[in-house]
């Protein structure tokens, strides 16, 4: 458990870079893994791999559809395969292989979106994908996982790598601020607190968790006490800690950087229904698509800052009864 | 021991019989493109891929994916009659109903020893690629063949799969075509047409080769073709007879989804002596 230090917003490398170079070390280690991606290389960074491992990387142009199920053919064939493209094409475009190739058939193929959200910036919402958490928690079986910061992406992209069975990994452009320390340990199913509270609960994922704990030392100067719980795996949802927050603190926000829809604050709501019913607020995109800007100008129009977060837990300790 | 043409035939007779009887008792089903695809299928089971029923995971073995996933009859047939442990010969005319291993489409939660689960058109060429490029990989000479139908490559991710698999020069790989000119709701060319067939797939960079799908000399010189070439994947474009065997089950778009009646399982059953 963190202490309560103020979080001070410190950018390591992108969540995207973070998995690029892990996959490096991954092919490293084992020969199995292999690497498919679609014309994207360069941006996935999975460019690193096919440099060291050329004979490894599978390069399958811009055809996300084969793309996926080539891969689940890797895995029938006992590879450990990585497929790589931006969230809004190798979720969307490959949806279908998702659902028939890798969930239903329970195959060992993992699927890395990269640019995913809207901190993509400038390219607009064609290659926004906001949707993604959604279409991946309801494929049966898979799991799914929106890493904070670097430390997070390496850990678990090496336990996507070690589970069998099909995962999705949500990874973003710009830098991320840095969240964990060397020595955190992360386990997929498992919530990390990454700081105590009393008064209410903000469970986030991906950008939010930083955002979250800016709002969190926010606040404390008023005099409430939030507890941010990296909720990094979305799919299977850590239900004890979400209990817990549920009974502890009678107070929950979910913030995350998709839709408000399909995403992790109603399956987080779902949870707290069936356990600890307590008053919860949402942090997310509502009801419509973004456009161009700079990342920065666009999670602030569209409410994803820590402005926004604060906002809704006070909202949230406002209501509880 | 390769097998002569003769018993070919005699097999291929009786799982013909087993398709009938499987599809009767389910009373739905796809007889049609089950039957048109049987001397390919009983080539592959009993002449061609190395493989070990005894042994199905055996990691050297030669992978069959059933890419038009509706025609699964014949596969369970095969399958069975090859002597796979789970795919129980007495239980085939189970297809179809709630706790049978022989589901609807081919499910490898079911039955393991399948190499994919298939059903949703488009999709088999491309694991297909995947297992290729798997075993080139390992090193291992296995080969990997797919069968589609002539409507599924109305489906645009095989001309993706098309291209993937000319330019990673998988020659480990097999397509084959079972092109038996009718589709679900009537005749390719009224649907959507798919010819000039071979054409496509040469301009797509594949070795093809167009054959009577229900001659085994033929499939046979084919597939030996297929082993001969290298660089390439190779394309066996059949033509074949939708139906083929039960008279009026033949080129009738009817028998496409739809189950012979008690009275027509015993006619074609008659035929099929």
């Amino acid at each position: 458990m963190a202490a309560k230090t103020k979080f001070e917003i410190k950018l390591g490398a992108a969540t995207r870079e973070a998995f690029g170079r892990v996959l490096v070390e991954l092919g490293r280690e084992n020969k199995d893994i292999v690497v498919c991606d679609a014309d994207l290389s360069k941006s996935t960074m999975t460019v690193y791999f096919a440099k060291e491992f050329p004979e490894r990387f599978v390069s399958l142009g811009i055809a996300e559809a084969n793309m996926t199920a080539v891969g689940a053919g890797l895995a029938l064939a006992d590879k450990i395969p990585f497929v790589s493209s931006f969230s809004a094409f190798a979720m969307n475009k490959g949806f279908e292989q998702l659902r028939v190739c890798a969930a239903y058939p329970f195959v060992n193929l993992k699927v890395v979106g990269t640019h995913s959200g809207i901190s993509i910036g400038e390219d607009g919402p064609s290659q926004m994908s906001i949707e993604e958490i959604g279409l991946a928690c309801s494929l049966p079986g898979f799991v799914v996982i929106s890493p904070a910061d670097e430390a997070a992406t390496k850990a678990l992209v090496r336990a996507a790598a070690a589970h069998v069975g099909p995962v999705f990994i949500r990874t973003g452009r710009p830098k991320a601020p840095t969240v964990y320390g060397g020595d955190q340990r992360f386990e997929i199913g498992k919530a990390i607190e990454v700081a105590a509270g009393r008064d209410v609960t903000i469970i986030a994922n991906g950008l939010l968790v930083a955002q979250a704990l800016l709002a969190a030392d926010v606040l404390e100067g008023e005099g409430i006490s939030a507890r941010v719980v990296d909720m990094h795996t979305a799919k299977p949802l850590d239900r004890e800690t979400i209990a817990r927050a549920a009974a502890e603190t009678r107070a929950i926000v979910v913030a995350e950087e998709h839709l408000v829809d399909g995403g992790l604050g109603v399956r987080v709501a779902q949870v707290v229904a069936e356990t600890r019913p307590c008053a919860m607020e949402f942090v997310g995109i509502r009801n419509t698509y973004a456009e161009s800007g700079q990342p920065d100008e666009l999670m602030d129009k569209y409410g994803l800052v820590a402005r926004d977060v604060a906002a809704a837990a006070r909202r949230v300790v406002g209501r509880k009864s | 021991m390769p097998k002569s043409i003769e018993e070919l035939k005699i097999t291929a007779k009786r799982i013909r019989r087993e398709i009938i009887e499987m599809i009767g008792a389910a009373k739905s089903g796809h007889p049609g493109g089950s039957l048109s695809a049987v001397e390919i299928v009983v080539e592959l089971y009993f002449n061609r891929l190395r493989i070990d029923p005894k042994n199905p995971k055996w990691v050297d073995r030669d992978r069959f994916i059933l890419s038009k996933g509706h025609a699964a009859p014949v596969l369970y047939a095969a399958m069975a009659e090859a002597g796979y442990a789970d795919t129980p010969l007495d239980q085939l005319n189970t297809l179809r109903k709630l706790g049978s291993v022989y589901q609807g489409h081919p499910d490898m939660r079911f039955i393991p020893s399948l190499e994919a689960s298939t059903g949703s058109l488009g999709e088999g060429l491309s694991l297909a690629l995947g297992m290729g490029i798997a075993a080139r990989l390992d090193g291992r000479a296995s080969r990997t063949y797919a069968m589609m139908g002539d409507g599924e490559v109305q489906e645009g991710q095989i001309w993706e799969a098309a291209m993937a698999g000319a330019f990673h020069k998988l020659d480990n790989v097999v397509a084959i075509v079972d092109y038996n000119r009718i589709q679900l709701d009537g005749f390719v060319h009224d649907i959507m047409e798919v010819a000039p067939l071979a054409e496509k797939w040469r301009a797509f960079g594949w070795h093809t080769i167009e054959i009577d799908g229900h001659d085994f000399a033929a499939i046979e010189k084919a597939f030996d073709e297929a082993e001969a070439t290298k660089g390439k994947p190779t394309c066996i474009v059949a033509h074949t007879i939708k139906g083929k065997g039960v008279s009026f089950m033949e080129n009738n778009p009817k028998f496409h989804g739809t189950a012979p009646t008690a009275d027509e399982v015993k006619l074609a059953l008659q035929e099929l002596q």
